[in-house]
C-alpha cells in the first residue's frame, strides 16, 4: 500500500485538513525566510569578498528602520501562527456531546480498548465512519501517549488522571497508533491499528462475536463486590449519598463549591474521597487505591453512569462530555 | 601600515602552557587558561562517548526490525547519547572552554574574580560525570534524558540513582560557573571597557550566566526529587504514592527548556565574533544585539510548558505558552536578520570560522523555523513526540551549538595554542560536517511527519528508506568531527605561528601573546575605541579600500 519513500501521511480524520493547512502555512513562511536569508548571505557572500588582504568594510552600525521593521514583521506572521494553532487546539481540546466512548488503558506495553458495549480488543481499535469518536484514557503503569498519524492527533495517557483524545474518522480504512511517549524497553512495539469501517460493517462486527459483559452490568458487581451499595443507597438514605443521576450533575461540596461528577471526578471519589466531600455528608469513606484496577474504575464509572432517573430527559448524560478541565 | 600586523612574529618564550610543568601544575592550576584547556579535553572526552552512542543508533535503525542489538540496549544507547551530549558536552562546552579563556582576555582582566571557584567547577564537573560513566558501566541508563517519572522513579530497572547524582553534582558546576561569570564581568573589566564596547560574546555568556544560576538549582532539586522517590518511596511524582507525574515535567523543563539557551546563547556570541571579523566590520545593531541576548534569557523561562501540549495540561495554560512561546522567535529571527546585515559592504572572506559561520546561519533558521511547527499549538498535536522534534533539536543543539563551538575553536585556536590550523583541510572538513549534518537530520523531518515516533528500536517498513539516508549522512558526520581532532592536535607542533593576530580581529584578546602569558596582559590595558571600531583602529594595519564601486 505505502510507496517506498512516503512524504505526506493519510488523511483520515477531521483534524488532518485543518492540521495539514496549517502546517502549509508555516512551511510556507519557513521556506520564504529559509531561501531569502540563505540567498542573500551567499550573494553578501560573493558580492562583498575580500578582494584586497588589507581592506576593511564600510563602518555600518545599524539601522532602526530596518530592525524595527524585521522585529515587527515575523511578531506579526508569529501571532498568525499562534491564532491559527490556538482554534484548532481548542477543538482538539473539547470534544462534542455526541460521542462514541471508547475505553483505553496504556500498560507496558500493550493497549486495552473497550467498545461501550463492553467488547474488548487489545491492540486494535474498530470504530465506524464519520462518527464523533472520545477516547476516555488511563494508564496503570508510566506515562503513555496514544498517536494516530493519519488522524493527526495525540494525547498523552497519564498515570492517576484521566485523558481524553477525540476525533471524527472521515475515511475507511486501516491506520497504524503508536505509543508516542517514551515508557521503556517495548515503547517500540506498543502500537496496533484502528480500523475505520462503514456503520453497518461495524454494527456487524460488534455483533459478530459474544460481547464481553456490558461494562455497566460489570460495574454494578463491583459496586456491590465492594459493598459500596451498603453505603451509597439509591434511596439517598445511606450513610453516602445516592449515586442516582448524579452524573453529569453539579455536585455541591461541603466547602460550599460545586463540582461537575465527571469521569474525572468519579474515579478521585473512588481513590481519594476525602478530597471533595459532598455537602451534608461525613467523610467516612475508605480509599480503594491500591483495591481496584483501572479496568474496575472504568466499570464502576460505566455502572455511575448508567444511573439516570429514568422519567427526566436523558438531557444530563449526553450534556456531561469531560472538557479536559484539570 | 603597521609592522606588527605583516612581520612574522616569534613563539613566545613564556607563556601559560609552560609556565609550570607537572602533573599538579595542571590539576591544581587556577589559571582560568589552563582550566579552560582542562575542560577542553574533558568536554571532547564525552563529545566522543556520546558520539559512539550516537553511531551505534544509526546503525541500528539501518533496518525497520533493528540491526544491531535489543531494545533495552537501545533505550540505554539513546539515553547514555542524550545525558553525555547535553549535560557533559553542550551545556558545558562553549562556557567553559571558551567563556573561561576568553572572557578574562576580552575584558582586559588578568583571570576571572574566583580562580579557585573556576577549578572547582571543574572538579564538581569530573566527579558528576564519573558519577554518570558509573551509571553507564553499571547497568546502563534507560530512562531517556527527560528522566520522565514514574518510569525513572519507580519502572526503570537501569543505574538511575547514581546518573541523577551525577547530574546534581554537575549542576552545581554549572551555577558556580555561572557566578563566576556574572562577578567578572561586572566587576573586573579594565579601564575603558564600557558595558557597551563589550564584545558580543561576552554579553551572550552575561545572559547565558543569568540561567544558569536561575534555572540549575531547579533541575538538580527535581531530580534530586526523582532520585529520593526511587529510593526511598517519597511520593512527589508517582500518583500511586499521591504524587503528581506531570509536575516532573513542569519542573524539569523549567530549567531544559532554557538550558537550550545555556547552548545557543554563546554559540550566537561566537558567530558574533566571527563574522565581524571576517566581513572586518561593526556588528549591525549591536544595541538590538545586546538587548536581544537578554530578552532571549528572560522570555526563555516563561515557554517551558511547550513541551507539555499534549501532557493533559489545561487548555489556557496551553494557549499562553504557545504566545510566549511565539515571542522568544522574535528575537532570535532579528539576531539572524542582523548578522546577515553585518556582512553588507563588509570586506568578507571565506576562512574556515566564517565558513562555519554560513553553516551556524543556516542551520539556525532551518532550526529555528522549525520550531515553529511545535510552538504553534495545532502543529504540534501532531509532530509532537515524533522524529520531526529530534530533527529540531538536532539542528539547534548541533547546527547551532555545535557550529558555533566549532567556528570559535577554529577562530581562537591560534590564541590558544599560538599556532595556525591547516586552513584547506580545515575548510573542506568543515564542508563536510555541513553536508553531512543536513543528510542525517533533514529526513527525520518528514519522518516525523510521516508518523514515526522518538524514541523507536523498530519501525514500519514505510520508514525505512528515510533512516537508511539519515544513517549514510551520519558516516559523513563522523568524518567531520573526527579529521579536526588529527588537524588541530598536529598544528600544536607544526602549525605556523599565530601571532598576536592573525586575522586580524578588534577584541581585547588579540592585543596580547599567543599564546598569552598567565597573567593575560603585561601592563593593564586601556580601552578607548567602541567594539568592532575598525574603522579607528590603525593598530591593525588595515584601511578602508577605495570604492570598489559597488552601491
Amino acid at each position: 500500500m505505502q510507496s517506498q519513500l512516503p512524504l505526506f501521511p493519510e488523511q483520515a480524520s477531521n483534524f488532518a485538513g485543518s492540521i495539514d493547512a496549517l502546517m502549509f502555512y508555516i512551511l510556507v513562511t519557513a521556506v520564504f525566510f529559509a531561501v531569502t536569508v540563505t540567498l542573500v548571505v551567499l550573494y553578501f557572500a560573493v558580492k562583498f569578498r575580500r578582494t584586497d588582504e588589507k581592506e576593511i568594510g564600510t563602518p555600518i552600525h545599524g539601522s532602526t528602520t530596518l530592525e524595527v521593521a524585521w522585529t515587527i514583521l515575523p511578531l506579526i506572521l508569529a501571532l498568525v501562527m499562534f491564532a491559527w494553532g490556538a482554534s484548532i487546539y481548542v477543538n482538539y481540546r473539547q470534544p462534542p456531546a455526541d460521542t462514541l466512548d471508547i475505553y483505553v488503558i496504556g500498560k507496558q506495553w500493550m493497549w486495552k480498548l473497550q467498545q461501550p458495549d463492553g467488547r474488548r480488543e487489545i491492540n486494535e481499535l474498530h470504530i465506524p465512519v464519520n462518527r464523533n469518536v472520545k477516547l476516555i484514557m488511563a494508564s496503570e503503569d508510566v506515562i503513555h501517549d496514544f498517536f494516530v498519524p493519519a488522524f493527526r492527533v495525540k494525547m498523552d495517557v497519564v498515570p492517576g488522571r484521566y485523558t481524553t483524545l477525540w476525533f471524527r474518522p472521515t475515511k475507511t480504512g486501516r491506520y497504524h497508533f503508536f505509543c508516542s511517549q517514551y515508557c521503556g524497553t517495548n515503547h517500540a512495539i506498543m502500537g496496533g491499528w484502528v480500523t475505520v469501517m462503514e456503520p453497518a460493517d461495524y454494527a456487524a462486527w460488534l455483533s459478530g462475536e459474544q460481547a464481553d459483559i456490558n461494562p455497566a452490568a460489570a460495574g454494578e458487581k463491583l459496586f456491590a463486590q465492594f459493598a459500596c451499595s451498603s453505603c451509597h443507597l439509591l434511596t439517598g438514605k445511606g450513610r453516602g449519598p445516592s449515586l442516582m443521576g448524579v452524573y453529569g450533575s453539579k455536585v455541591l461540596l461541603a466547602d460550599g463549591s460545586t463540582v461537575l461528577a465527571d469521569e474525572a471526578y468519579i474515579r478521585e471519589s473512588i481513590l481519594n474521597p476525602k478530597a471533595k466531600i459532598v455537602a451534608g455528608y461525613q467523610p467516612l469513606m475508605p480509599t480503594f487505591q491500591g483495591q481496584v484496577s483501572e479496568d474496575q474504575i472504568l466499570s464502576l464509572t460505566a455502572y455511575i453512569k448508567s444511573l439516570q432517573v429514568q422519567t427526566a430527559p436523558a438531557a444530563p448524560a449526553a450534556a456531561a462530555p469531560d472538557t479536559g478541565k484539570k | 601600515m603597521n609592522a606588527t600586523a605583516t612581520k612574522p612574529e616569534a613563539f613566545p618564550e613564556k607563556h601559560y602552557v609552560n609556565a609550570e610543568y607537572g602533573i599538579r601544575s595542571w590539576l591544581l592550576t587556577t589559571d582560568h587558561k589552563r582550566i579552560a584547556l582542562l575542560y577542553l579535553v574533558s568536554v571532547t572526552g564525552f563529545f566522543f562517548i556520546g558520539g559512539i552512542f550516537a553511531a551505534l543508533i544509526r546503525i541500528h535503525l539501518l533496518t525497520p526490525a533493528g540491526y544491531l542489538v535489543t531494545p533495552e540496549t537501545y533505550n540505554k544507547l539513546f539515553t547514555m547519547h542524550g545525558v553525555a551530549m547535553i549535560f557533559f558536552f553542550l551545556i558545558p562546552a562553549i562556557p567553559a572552554v571558551l567563556g573561561n579563556f576568553l572572557i578574562p582576555l576580552m575584558i582586559g582582566a588578568k583571570d576571572l574574580a574566583f580562580p579557585r571557584i573556576n577549578l572547582l567547577s571543574w572538579y564538581l564537573y569530573m566527579i558528576g560525570g564519573g558519577l554518570v560513566l558509573f551509571s553507564f558501566l553499571s547497568g546502563g541508563l534507560d530512562t531517556g534524558w527527560t528522566f520522565y517519572t514514574p518510569l525513572s522513579s519507580v519502572y526503570s530497572n537501569s543505574a538511575v540513582a547514581p546518573a541523577v547524582l551525577g547530574i546534581f553534582i554537575n549542576g552545581f558546576s554549572s551555577i558556580l560557573t555561572g557566578l563566576n561569570f556574572l562577578v567578572t564581568i561586572h566587576t573586573m573589566r579594565a579601564p575603558g571597557m564600557t558595558w557597551f564596547r563589550m564584545p558580543m560574546f561576552v554579553w551572550t555568556h552575561y545572559a547565558t550566566s543569568i540561567i544558569m544560576i536561575l534555572g540549575t538549582p531547579v533541575v538538580a532539586t527535581t531530580l534530586a526529587l526523582a532520585g529520593m522517590e526511587r529510593l526511598f518511596h517519597l511520593g512527589f511524582f508517582n500518583p500511586a504514592l499521591g504524587g503528581d507525574p506531570v509536575l516532573f515535567q513542569h519542573l524539569f523543563w523549567f530549567y531544559s527548556h532554557p538550558a537550550v539557551y545555556i547552548m545557543i546563547l554563546p554559540a550566537m556570541g561566537v558567530i558574533s565574533e566571527i563574522i565581524t571579523t571576517f566581513a572586518r566590520k561593526p556588528l549591525f545593531g549591536y544595541k538590538v544585539m545586546t538587548a536581544a541576548s537578554l530578552a532571549i534569557a528572560v522570555v526563555g523561562f516563561l515557554v517551558w510548558t511547550h513541551h507539555m501540549f499534549v501532557a493533559g495540561q489545561s487548555t489556557y495554560a496551553a494557549l499562553a505558552f504557545s504566545l510566549l512561546t511565539m515571542l522568544v522567535a522574535v528575537p532570535s529571527a532579528v539576531k539572524t536578520f542582523n548578522w546577515t546585515a553585518t556582512m553588507y559592504k563588509g570586506s568578507v572572506s571565506y576562512d574556515t570560522p566564517m565558513l562555519y559561520a554560513f553553516g551556524f546561519i543556516g542551520l539556525f533558521l532551518i532550526g529555528g523555523l522549525t520550531g515553529l511547527f511545535l510552538g504553534t499549538l495545532g502543529t504540534d498535536i501532531h509532530i509532537h513526540d515524533t522524529m520531526f522534534v529530534v530533527a529540531h533539536f538536532h539542528y539547534i543543539m548541533v547546527g547551532g551549538a555545535v557550529f558555533g563551538y566549532m567556528g570559535g575553536l577554529h577562530l581562537w585556536w591560534p590564541k590558544i595554542s599560538g599556532r595556525m590550523y591547516p586552513e584547506f583541510v580545515a575548510r573542506i572538513s568543515a564542508i563536510v560536517l555541513f553536508v553531512g549534518f543536513n543528510m542525517t537530520f533533514f529526513p527525520q523531518f518528514v519522518m516525523g511527519y510521516i508518523g514515526m515516533p522518538r524514541r523507536y528500536h523498530t519501525y514500519p517498513p514505510e520508514f525505512q528508506v528515510l533512516n537508511v539516508l539519515s544513517t549514510a549522512g551520519a558516516s559523513i558526520l563522523a568524518i567531520g568531527y573526527i579529521v579536526p581532532i588529527f588537524y588541530l592536535l598536529w598544528s600544536i607542533r607544526h602549525g605556523a605561528i599565530a601571532g598576536r593576530n592573525p586575522w586580524p580581529s578588534t577584541g581585547l584578546e588579540w592585543q596580547t601573546a599567543s599564546p598569552p602569558p598567565t597573567e593575560n596582559f603585561a601592563v593593564t590595558p586601556e580601552v578607548t575605541w567602541e567594539a568592532y571600531d575598525f574603522d579607528n583602529r590603525p593598530d591593525l594595519g588595515l584601511a578602508r579600500a577605495a570604492d570598489r564601486g559597488h552601491k
